[in-house]
């Protein structure tokens, strides 16, 4: 799949580091223990600044699904129909992600499955982080 | 107060009744033509031509002159997405005309400056003293403007807001065709989760809606779509009323061409290019004009929240509506049981449920949707929803909502006046992670 190329910024360079690492790590609050993505200056629980970086398990299900078919972006049009999916993070459900779901096909997707985290290859050769169907 | 000073703002609970309720009125309301695209060729049809087109129409209807006129109140914004690519912006791929029409200014937007210098008669007497730049778009413009009017920087308040859109796909270029995303959209770019494909997110709100209460996207949509184009035929400026009626049937909805399923090209509103003015006055100067006021009880702007994660979920969708209707009806002094008329921004068919239940508009409640729209919602039945027609039957001019509003309680909506009491009116554009809102009376206590 041709994803967009991520471009990484200060703040989210020790996740994409991480994803590059077949990592997956979410923001967490030395605070008040809170976990959230995308990362954000602050905890959004607390408003504390102290924040690093925990691993977490990489499994979830899925939140809700829609599929992609004439998208306002060119690169992804490419792929149509495409699945798009809102996975939670098993370790914190408040906690989603957006997901191609490699591997299902399109309007195939069930609500509630289980998935866990892959990490698929962009056009530039980087990782990105994404989520099949277990 | 300035556009940079957000003080004028208000946006959040706990203020009150505002203390400008019933001080202001609109006066009169104007539309230009609307056109798919400006063409190119035609310079009697750009923008900035029609800034004037709807302007004069606006002054007349209230039965004004332009020396009248002493605040201009200019939204700069390129509504098609200034970094989007060729339906957005003339350059620099086509080369500019002669003056005044040598740069953006006049083609796809228009600044106070421009118009001020291409339409002399309207400060013919040095009459507009007031002209700040960079006002915001329609729906916080309007409370901009009516604030103005209250704090008695103008007496007369001509807001104007443009709509523009050329050849090409609209927002397919530019930025939106990067093989990167920087910034925010590193976290949904990469997926293909495009805002405005997603409905400014709103689509995985609504299919979580739909999970939840049980509900079909295309049963609970249809109705609403479908009598939105109906209320828009009513009128004889909209896009449909003026370049030909869809004839929009369930059959076409449910088999036109998808965009993200399960919403289809129907459930979002269709670019155009137009303008759209209105006349923001005293309650005093208003009551010597042509119509009678409709008085502003209340403005309203800000979030009632934001996504904790990646995508809104449901509940946080549903609470946000839920505070953006706390703080229209605080600042209001008014309950749901006294709105008459229900003109909410409906850019996309899926912020309308939310509206509706959070507002509580003739007693729905969460999740009871579906059955309400299934009901009689017509004009002249006893549940007129969107009465106007809103973007999705008028095209995305974003005025519908707020013209209809001031027809409906003046009683000069013609064909589409409803039948029920209309005595309040609440208008809005953007949904509510970015609402403006509006509360409108014919009385102004």
């Amino acid at each position: 799949m041709p994803y967009i190329v991520p471009v990484p910024d200060e703040l989210s360079k020790p996740f994409w580091d991480a994803v590059q690492e077949k990592r997956l790590i979410v923001q967490h609050c030395v605070a008040c223990n809170s976990l959230q993505y995308p990362p954000r200056p602050r905890c959004l629980d607390c408003n504390a600044e102290a924040m690093d970086w925990k691993d977490v398990s990489g499994k979830g299900h899925i939140l809700t699904c829609g599929v992609l078919e004439d998208s306002h972006l060119p690169v992804r049009a490419a792929d149509q129909p495409l699945n798009l999916a809102v996975v939670t993070l098993d370790d914190d459900p408040r906690i989603n992600y957006y997901a191609n779901l490699p591997g299902t096909p399109p309007f195939q997707v069930t609500v509630g499955a289980a998935v866990e985290v892959t990490f698929e290859e962009c056009p530039d050769g980087s990782l990105i982080h994404d989520w099949r169907v277990i | 107060m300035t556009t940079e000073d957000r003080s004028w703002r208000r946006d959040r609970e706990g203020l009150g009744v505002w203390n400008g309720r019933g001080k202001t009125a609109f006066a009169g309301w104007g539309m230009s033509p609307i056109d798919r695209r400006w063409d190119g060729v035609s310079m009697d049809r750009t923008l900035g031509e029609y800034c004037k087109v709807a302007a004069r129409a606006a002054l007349e209807d209230a039965g004004l002159k332009p020396e009248d006129v002493d605040g201009l109140f200019m939204c700069p914004d390129n509504m098609a997405g200034a970094n989007s690519g060729a339906s957005a912006s003339w350059g620099p791929s086509r080369p500019y005309f002669a003056p005044p029409y040598d740069s953006e200014d006049g083609l796809t937007i228009v600044t106070n400056k421009w118009l001020l210098a291409n339409w002399p008669e309207l400060n013919a007497n040095k009459n507009v003293t007031y002209a700040p730049d960079a006002v915001p778009s329609i729906g916080e413009g309007l409370g901009f403007t009516a604030q103005a009017v209250v704090d008695g920087k103008c007496k007369v308040g001509l807001y104007i807001y443009t709509a523009n859109n050329l050849d090409g796909r609209y927002r397919r270029g530019g930025t939106f065709a990067a093989p990167k995303a920087p910034g925010a959209s590193q976290w949904n770019n990469p997926w293909g989760a495009n805002v405005i494909d997603l409905q400014l997110n709103t689509t995985f709100a609504l299919t979580q809606y739909c999970q939840r209460y049980g509900v079909d996207w295309d049963d609970l949509m249809f109705p609403i779509v479908m009598q939105e184009h109906m209320n828009g035929l009513m009128n004889d400026w909209g896009f449909y009323s003026t370049n030909g009626a869809s004839h929009l049937n369930r059959e076409d909805y449910v088999n036109s061409r998808p965009i993200t399923s399960p919403a289809h090209i129907w459930d979002y509103d269709r670019p155009v290019n137009a303008v759209g003015a209105f006349i923001v006055t005293t309650a005093e100067r208003a009551k010597d004009m042509k119509h009678k006021p409709v008085y502003i009880l209340n403005h309203n702007q800000g979030s009632g929240g934001s996504a904790r994660s990646s995508s809104i979920t449901l509940d946080e969708y549903e609470a946000a509506n839920a505070k953006v209707a706390r703080m229209c009806y605080e600042g209001s002094g008014l309950q749901a049981k006294d709105i008459d008329i229900f003109n909410p921004y409906d850019g996309f068919s899926s912020f309308l449920p939310f509206s509706l239940e959070a507002f509580g508009w003739h007693g729905v409640g969460k999740g009871e949707a579906r059955d309400f729209v299934n009901g009689d919602i017509s004009i002249h039945g006893p549940h007129p929803y969107l009465s106007g027609g809103g973007n999705l039957g008028n095209g995305r001019t974003r005025t519908a909502m707020y013209i209809d509003s001031i027809e409906q309680l003046r009683g000069t909506a013609g064909e589409r006046q409803v039948t029920v009491k209309a005595e309040t009116a609440i208008c809005a554009f953007a949904p509510a992670l970015s609402a403006a809102y509006l509360v409108l009376g014919s009385d102004p206590h």
